[in-house]
């Protein structure tokens, strides 16, 4: 496996949106290859016709009768937001100026 | 320091039933005995005293009877209480109060267990020594230059330091067995959907299991019997009857193992574990012969390849789960000054809230999960999943429980494994195939080494949560408890 880079390291932060400081993309870039080079390993072993667990209980669709039963109430949902706006999550604008 | 605190589980609940002590005076002992020791422990993140003492109150007027009512309890920092803050030691959720109860809170609250407190850990439970606890580490009353095990070093520390007789942990990689191991308490992770995850703050969900902490074989098992059962708000959560592990491990105090075949696996010799460990582990075993057991070697051969597909898993599952984490509907909220997007909010918030061991695991799932990168992480780490449930299986052909140390070393000295992460990793080693796996795994004391405590791990096949509690109790009658030197 190629070594990772601190570009890629950058890279991988962005699609996780995780805005990480200069000094953490140094220290992340040289233990992130320390751990995916104990980790390829894994691709010593499993054959082709081995099928892949994802879960070790078989997982079922799980239903119940569709009649309406108490949930959280408004109040109660949005008693952690950081900010509410009439009943509602308040979030920053989504756009950019340019958008 | 009170008697109160001292007596086990299964000793609190006979007397309070009996009315020789009162459920508000256990309650108030454990309480005076956090408020003596917490500033050396750290073993809580948040004391509930008046909720705890509330629901002594109902206990003492009749209004809840059961097998623990009026045994207090402290829960892990990863499990939702209502009302009661819950941050999974990360800054994100820092004065969170969840608007409800997770099924096993429900649970210990309908037992009439008065809940003291929530626990410290490592960082959404992610780490094997709580060093990454957003709040400070805990201590290990054994050594408090040490680590108390990870990631729920708070709930073993608590039993440890006599400040709760009981602790409620959750285990995806052996979080409740290591903890337990390094502080010579008891910690069980139950067969995988017997145990609810519902209102359990998710790090991986095919993975994590709640589970009993405590410091008796018997008193484990009457919390895991508390909190056990289906849940059909679980979709994961098995619809069949728990065994009775509380008839088990009684059965198994009795000390006659005659007829069961213990298994030690060939593969995990020679992994580098400690002389002491490894003496330990070879002492009690030799006890559990005398008890009537059998040894036989039996061989997993890609038990050696369970920590490489644990940290593609793990990490994978968790850069989804921790997606949830964005800023927008409750906890913290990092760069809304007007002047930035809602992306570039979300990502402030992220880098703010979140720890380094979090960021890394963050990082490592995405780069796993990542186009061009699936196959050969993420897609092999299942296969290989698929190859350990099948050595298990085969094992249990011949041998009625595999079994091993816990942990590959003692409780090490803070700071000594942090700046290389995959050292910290090695911690999980013998713990890490029965997650991936499914089945139950339990840790009981089994002796010291240089003076510290040495972990008996004892894994059983899916469902047979009984059959492990009756070999730990076999090896608690063989080997005793182990206390710590006094705080």
């Amino acid at each position: 496996m190629a070594a990772i880079s601190r570009e890629e390291v950058a890279h991988l932060a962005r699609l996780s949106r995780l805005a990480v400081t200069e000094e953490e993309l140094d220290r992340f870039a040289g233990q992130l290859d320390v751990i995916l080079q104990s980790v390829a390993r894994v691709g010593e072993v499993a054959a082709e016709d081995i099928p892949p667990t994802s879960h070790s209980v078989p997982l079922t669709n799980v239903y119940r009768d569709d009649v309406p039963q108490p949930s959280l109430t408004q109040d109660a949902a949005l008693s952690g937001a950081p900010d509410a706006y009439e009943g509602r999550f308040r979030v920053p604008r989504i756009l950019d100026e340019e958008d | 320091m009170s008697d109160l605190t001292k007596l086990s589980a299964a000793a609190l609940s006979g007397m309070i039933a009996k009315r020789e002590v009162s459920a508000v005076e256990v309650a108030t002992a454990h309480l005076d005995r956090i408020t003596a020791v917490e500033e050396r422990v750290h073993a809580f993140l948040h004391v509930d005293r008046e909720g705890a003492l509330a629901a002594a109150k109902k206990v003492d007027d009749g209004e809840i009877t059961g097998p623990l009512a009026g045994v207090p309890i402290a829960v892990k920092d990863v499990v939702t209480t209502k009302g009661i803050p819950t941050t999974a030691a990360s800054k994100i959720l820092e004065g969170w109060k969840p608007p409800y109860d997770a099924t096993i809170v429900e649970r210990l609250k309908a037992a009439g267990m008065p809940i003291l407190g929530k626990t410290n850990m490592d960082e959404f439970a992610m780490g094997s020594s709580t060093e990454y606890s957003a709040y400070g580490p805990t201590n290990n009353p054994w050594d408090l230059g040490r680590i108390p095990g990870g990631s729920g070093g708070g709930s073993a520390a608590a039993l440890a330091a006599y400040e709760a007789p009981l602790a409620i942990g959750t285990d995806t990689g052996g979080s409740i067995r290591q903890p337990g191991a390094v502080t010579g308490t008891v910690g069980a992770k139950p067969t995988y959907g017997g145990t609810s995850r519902y209102g359990l703050i998710a790090f991986s969900s095919s993975l994590d299991t709640p589970g009993p902490c405590a410091r008796t074989v018997e008193d484990t098992a009457l919390l895991h019997a508390v909190i056990a059962g289906h849940d059909p708000r679980d979709s994961t959560s098995i619809a069949q009857p728990v065994p009775d592990v509380v008839a088990a491990a009684r059965r198994g105090l009795q000390g006659d193992l005659t007829g069961v075949k213990l298994g030690i696996v060939k593969e995990f010799a020679g992994d580098g574990s400690e002389p002491g460990v490894v003496a330990a582990f070879k002492e009690s075993l030799e006890a559990l012969v005398k008890l009537g057991a059998e040894v036989v070697e039996v061989s997993c051969p890609h038990f050696q390849y369970a920590l490489p597909a644990y940290y593609l898993i793990a990490p994978s599952e968790c850069s989804s789960n921790l997606a949830r984490f964005d800023g927008v509907r409750y906890g913290l909220r990092a760069g809304d000054d007007g002047q930035h997007s809602l992306e570039e909010v979300m990502s402030l918030t992220r880098e703010a809230g979140f720890g380094p061991e979090v960021k890394r695991r963050i990082i490592i799932g995405t780069y796993a999960l990542s186009s061009g990168y699936y196959d050969a992480y993420y897609g092999q780490a299942q296969k290989v999943r698929t190859l350990i449930t099948r050595d298990f299986e085969a094992a249990f052909e011949k041998v009625d429980v595999l079994v091993s140390p816990t942990t590959p070393f003692v409780a090490f000295p803070f700071g000594s494994r942090t700046s290389d992460p995959y050292q910290m990793y090695l911690a999980d080693l013998f713990t890490i195939p029965t997650n991936l796996y499914g089945g139950p795994a339990i840790s009981v004391p089994c002796g010291l080494s240089e003076g510290l405590p040495v972990g008996f791990q004892i894994m059983a096949p899916t469902l047979a949560d009984d059959r492990m509690y009756r070999v730990a109790g076999a090896l608690e009658s063989a080997v005793g408890t182990f206390t710590p030197p006094a705080l």
